[in-house]
């Protein structure tokens, strides 16, 4: 019965993306009879296609796809720092990512768990978390591109405050609301603190904080993009940019394509990470 | 019926030193726009070692609070507990408590949840040692081969019986419980307590216990405390099991003394428990020495002098 489920929710999502590429498809069909009404300026500045007229600047998805295999096939090569290939570009978006949020683990969990054990720390901090966490990351660019005087480093760090909030809460709150009577059972083994932080606490507070990191790993590599647009060189971002510059519209929808791949890439190995620390109550 | 023994009758085995105390305990909470409300008061129960003592009364008298100050984890009022000639200030590994939930860490399996008590307990002892003497009282509450499953994987009654098996494996001086089979149906209750009453007897533990249920306090206890109706709860008396020591669940209701008991127990709570403030007017009540009542079938040793007033 669930096999069949699978199956047949296989089949319907094959379905739709047949109908969503055929549709595409049809949408980009070269138009007939329009060949003497380009611009020869404009021309000069599309594609040599594109100046013929018959076809939309939008690529069909054979040409996205042509340009996707194009990508895959050489995706390392380095031809001048303006021309490396999507693969490179997304180990520096990844890099950068892996880095920032690293960090921001490294900060937010053992900071959450001292919050979150003390109800003086929580209410303390509480009023400095709720304003800072709604600010977007980009906000705190220039501050970042003024003190730290590198625009990577200032991605990085850009990062790192955006995947700080949700890991940090999410620790404060799972290591608050652990139930009451592990912790007297803790309480009356005569367990040690840092037994019953190890052993008790952190084991209770494990899947919260894992939910944490996940909304963390997401929204980083939301704002990558967005901060590599602003701070160009490298990576996937800047790509895009890059490319819409270029009024490349195929290399930028490989480049969406590749982006969303390798954010479900991310969001898959937390959600894996997150089974092993579940429990059933 | 009721063979009604003077106060204070049973001074002479209190002069063997009690192992625990419980010594003008109360409980109050300041009431909403003023004052106080007293749960309860002047609480005095000097429990021996090797006695099951069971804790009957209606919710809402402190049955928890007074376990849970026991454990050490609520403080009183007022008034102490003192163990061993000490005034208790904090849990104590001395003291295992069985929750009412069965309280199992999730994530450990039955032996991790087992051994995490016994390493608090035996810091020093070797894997092997921990792993030998958890699965000795697992084998105890009957559950060789399920050393590895979860407590998710585990039926209501095996759960307990985890509980059961950590609260043993550390062997602890008093064990103190609280409804531990309230959660239970029927049948799993009485299976466990035969096995609660088969080790208890086996090891002479100490036990303290809170039950709403008549018929397990008269299987398992010496001695059944009774409290009245809350706010302002105390001990009203305290009634001797005086049934056989080796008695069976399965036997009981045959005994002579059995519906005796059971219907003194049954008063107290339906009636009694509610008008006890207006009996004590009449005859005096001393908080430190509660009547103390053996219900049997042949009244014994009627006594009908007044009680003493307060001894020192």
């Amino acid at each position: 019965m669930e096999r069949s489920l699978s199956l047949r929710a296989a089949i319907l999502s094959l379905a739709i993306l047949a109908g969503l590429i055929g549709a595409w498809h049809f949408a980009t069909l070269p138009t007939t009879g329009a060949a003497g009404d380009v611009d020869p300026e404009y021309a000069a500045l599309v594609s040599g296609s594109a100046a013929e007229g018959q076809k939309s600047a939008f690529p069909t998805p054979a040409d996205v796809g042509a340009t996707l295999w194009k990508h895959l096939k050489d995706p390392f090569y380095v031809r001048g720092a303006n021309d490396q290939g999507v693969g490179i570009q997304l180990a520096y978006s990844l890099g950068r990512v892996l880095v920032g949020y690293g960090l921001a683990a490294l900060v937010a969990i053992p900071l959450g768990f001292l919050i979150g054990m003390s109800p003086l720390v929580y209410r303390a901090l509480d009023p400095f978390i709720q304003i800072l966490k709604p600010i977007s990351p980009l906000a705190w660019m220039p501050l970042a591109l003024y003190t730290i005087k590198d625009s990577g480093i200032s991605a990085v760090f850009v990062i790192f405050i955006c995947s700080l909030w949700p890991m940090l809460i999410n620790t404060a709150f799972g290591v608050a609301s652990v139930r009451k009577e592990w912790l007297n059972v803790a309480a009356t083994l005569e367990v040690g603190p840092l037994r019953k932080a190890f052993r008790v606490i952190l084991p209770a507070a494990a899947p919260t904080i894992m939910t944490g990191m996940r909304i963390s790993i997401g929204i980083a590599w939301l704002v990558i993009v967005a901060a590599e647009m602003l701070v160009g060189g490298t990576g996937i971002g800047y790509f895009v940019w890059n490319e819409w510059n270029n009024l490349s519209i195929g290399n930028i929808l490989t480049a969406i394509l590749l982006i969303g791949l390798v954010g479900m890439i991310l969001d898959v190995a937390l959600a894996r990470t997150a089974r092993l620390v579940a429990y059933r109550e | 019926m009721d063979a009604r023994v003077k106060p204070g009758h049973d001074e002479g085995p209190l002069m063997t030193k009690p192992l625990i105390s419980i010594e003008a305990l109360a409980r109050r909470y300041p009431k909403h726009g003023g004052g106080e409300t007293t749960v309860f008061q002047d609480v005095w129960l000097p429990i021996r070692k090797g006695e099951f003592v069971c804790l009957i009364g209606h919710s809402g008298c402190g049955k928890t609070t007074i376990l849970n100050v026991l454990a050490g984890l609520d403080q009183p009022s007022a008034g102490v507990v003192i163990v061993d000639g000490r005034e208790i200030s904090g849990p104590s590994l001395d003291r295992a408590v069985i929750f009412q939930g069965h309280s199992l860490l999730p994530w450990m399996t039955v032996m991790q949840n087992v051994a995490f008590a016994v390493t608090s307990r035996r810091p020093d002892w070797r894997k092997d040692k921990v792993r030998a003497h958890c699965q000795k009282y697992i084998d105890v509450v009957h559950l060789t081969g399920s050393e590895h499953k979860k407590p998710a994987e585990l039926s209501g009654g095996m759960k307990q019986r985890v509980g059961i098996a950590r609260a043993l494996a550390i062997e602890p001086k008093m064990l103190l419980m609280d409804e531990p089979f309230s959660a239970l149906d029927a049948l799993t209750r009485g299976s466990l307590q035969d096995e609660v009453r088969r080790i208890c007897t086996a090891t002479e533990q100490t036990v303290f216990m809170i039950t709403h249920d008549i018929d397990e306090a008269m299987l398992l206890a010496d001695r059944i405390v009774l409290m009245t109706n809350g706010p302002e709860a105390k001990i009203a008396e305290i009634v001797e099991n005086t049934l056989p020591k080796d008695r069976q669940r399965t036997d009981i209701h045959k005994h002579a003394n059995y519906y005796a008991l059971r219907n003194h127990l049954l008063d107290f709570l339906v009636t009694r428990s509610k008008t006890f403030a207006s009996e004590i007017g009449a005859k005096g009540y001393d908080p430190r020495h509660p009547p103390v009542v053996r219900p049997g079938a042949k009244p014994t040793a009627v006594e009908t002098e007044p009680p003493k007033a307060a001894s020192a």
